[in-house]
């Protein structure tokens, strides 16, 4: 289990990591979700024992990471950014990793054949593409067969053939018992592999539920409203108390996306103004508008990026795996945000 | 290069054996797993014994030909009033160099690839990492450091000895042998002085953390700043010069003491010590503190 308690990080005058509290369950892949900048990598670095919080503990089953004997056997590691060296061949990256914890050769073999890489063990990473060196990189956080994993950004570089070799690697391994957590920006691949989400933005905990709940609770349960008078409407709308937005679906212009009125009452809104309806769907809400709700406030307060709204103009990314799993797994509607 | 595809069922559940045997051992085997499987290591000693080797006979085979050919200068002097030192500072004086960027480098490399950031997940505590890696970097310099200084003194002795040279009314035969007094001190001197200076550039990687800036700096600090002291003038310019880390450390490469030197060998030889673990505690002591 990882327990963070009160973490605080700064870099200078920013604040990177603002007092976040959450602890991480065996057993489930718990997602960590951010925007970038939101200070994913940093609080795994923290927990990591790779930088020095100013403030607060992380621990793994109790113990700061610093204190662990042997950590590699105990913790997994994954980091974003690069950490091995060009000259030196996957081979040796591993085996020098696995001799400072007495693990044996044996091993090393075992994970390189793992992640499918053992034809081209012995040559220098340095002419490796990027999924391969992501590869690499898990080979070595399962080196010491863990009962905690700290995946920042796994899929990172990875084919759609990768992404859904890591994604069933990280649930086998929480089917197993053990802790995974892991980062992302990619809301889709999210919903699709984690159980549970803790969500930050700006350093601060946004939210903290599983999965299910967390696209549940949202109150972007929004109404897609098409008619030939949408000047009316919306203001017929906005005066019921809900908030229309003036979309494109489809490529076509004269669409309203409202929330906070269900359905049948923009249907009603519409009969009393006398106002002509050419479409009323309801829409499904998905993780990525869930998360753009939440995350909404930690932009707003910055100054800069306005309403979540707008904010559907981030760079949602998402890759086709994920697109294709998420029909799959009965999330999203498969129209997302119309923007 | 393609990966091959990855294992769709995957063997995670075996258990590891148990680690067994000393924690620091692993550490030692663990560094020089690493300092064996990057090419820059192999490419410096080489330069290293290439050009300390090289440079040793060349340059006292040619100023013994100045010699025998009368063009008696202040190099050809030198050789004369002590032939031990002149063999000895020639190849090795350049070859140390090797050793600095090599000090430096096995620790700057770790920080620009990012392989720190591995090293330090699976040592978190630090500092046995620093002291395992000092500890195999400095054995590899001292072997080969030693045989570098032997073979040096040998390559020069081959050339120098049984020359007849007449300086004035007297004709002198060159004769050096390691059983003169403190010639043997000298050459196994010369091969503790580099591996000090390995470890002294080492200390100056981990505070600066840049190939660049780290290799600049110690280069600077043993070819220019360090000999440039003894211009400053009274007897505190002499101190501070005698002082200066590499210049007390050459000291133990000599076979004999100039006349007025403020330091015997051993003592400079403790001094270019004490500077070298003053830096690495203060190295460490970075290395335990900042962000990795």
């Amino acid at each position: 289990m990882i327990e963070v308690a009160d973490l605080t990080k700064r870099y200078g005058d920013k604040i990177a990591v603002d007092h976040l509290s959450f602890s991480v369950q065996p057993g489930v892949v718990t997602g960590f979700l951010g925007p970038n900048g939101a200070g994913k990598s940093t609080t795994m670095r923290l927990i990591l024992g790779l930088d020095r919080p100013h403030e607060g503990t992380a621990t793994i089953d109790g113990k700061r990471y610093a204190e662990l004997r042997e950590p590699l056997r105990i913790v997994g590691a994954l980091l974003e950014a690069k950490s091995m060296h060009n000259g030196r061949s996957a081979y040796k990256h591993l085996l020098y990793l696995a001799q400072s914890q007495g693990i044996p050769r044996t091993r090393v073999d075992e994970v390189l054949a793992l992640v499918g890489l053992t034809d081209v063990a012995r040559k220098r990473t340095g002419g490796y593409s990027l999924g391969m060196g992501q590869r690499v990189g898990i080979a070595a956080a399962m080196l010491g067969d863990p009962q905690v994993l700290l995946l920042d950004e796994p899929v990172n570089g990875l084919d759609p053939e990768g992404v859904l070799w890591i994604r069933n690697l990280m649930k086998q391994l929480a089917s197993e018992g053990r802790t995974i957590l892991v980062s992302s920006h990619l809301m889709n691949e999210m919903a699709v592999t984690a159980d549970r989400l803790i969500v930050i933005g700006r350093g601060k905990l946004i939210a903290d539920s599983p999965t299910s709940e967390f696209i549940a609770g949202s109150s972007q349960k929004s109404v897609l409203v098409r008619s030939p008078e949408l000047d009316r409407l919306a203001k017929a709308i906005e005066a019921a108390g809900g908030k229309p937005v003036a979309v494109s679906a489809n490529g076509e212009p004269g669409a309203l996306r409202v929330n906070g009125l269900e359905a049948a009452r923009i249907g009603e809104i519409a009969a009393a103004e006398r106002v002509v309806l050419h479409e009323l769907t309801p829409q499904l809400a998905t993780l990525e508008a869930a998360f753009l709700e939440m995350t909404a406030g930690s932009t707003e307060f910055g100054g800069h990026g306005g309403p979540a709204d707008e904010a559907g103009g981030l760079p949602a990314v998402e890759s086709p795996a994920a697109g294709v799993a998420g029909h799959q797994a009965g999330m999203g509607s498969g129209k997302g945000i119309a923007s | 290069m393609t990966a091959a595809t990855p294992q769709a069922q995957v063997p995670v559940a075996q258990a590891l054996p148990a680690a067994h045997g000393p924690g620091f051992g692993r550490l030692l085997l663990s560094e020089w797993t690493k300092i064996r499987s990057v090419r820059s290591t192999l490419l410096t000693l080489i330069i290293f014994v290439v050009v300390s080797l090289g440079l040793t006979g060349l340059i006292t085979w040619l100023t013994v030909r100045a010699i025998s050919a009368g063009h008696a200068d202040r190099r050809s002097a030198g050789l004369l009033a002590d032939p031990v030192s002149f063999i000895l500072g020639t190849g090795l004086g350049l070859g140390q160099l090797a050793i600095c960027v090599l000090g430096a480098l096995v620790i700057t490399t770790e920080y620009s690839s990012g392989t720190i950031r591995a090293s330090v997940l699976a040592v978190p505590r630090r500092l046995p990492m620093l002291a395992a890696k000092g500890l195999v970097f400095s054995a590899i310099v001292f072997v080969l450091g030693e045989a570098v200084a032997f073979g040096s003194f040998f390559i020069g002795q081959s050339v120098v000895q049984g020359h007849s040279v007449t300086v004035g009314p007297l004709t002198r035969t060159i004769t050096v042998s390691l059983s003169q007094p403190g010639v043997t001190r000298a050459v196994i001197g010369s091969g503790l002085y580099l591996t000090v200076l390995g470890l002294f550039a080492l200390a100056f990687g981990v505070i600066i953390r840049h190939t660049a800036g780290a290799i600049t700096t110690v280069i600077g600090l043993v070819l220019v700043i360090f000999p440039l002291l003894g211009l400053l003038p009274y007897s505190w310019g002499a101190h501070i010069h005698a002082y200066a880390p590499t210049v007390a450390g050459q000291l133990i490469t000599a076979d004999h003491q100039q006349s007025g030197q403020l330091l015997t060998p051993w003592q400079g030889f403790g001094v270019f010590c004490a500077w070298t673990a003053l830096l690495l505690i203060i190295g460490g002591w970075m290395l335990h503190r900042r962000d990795a």
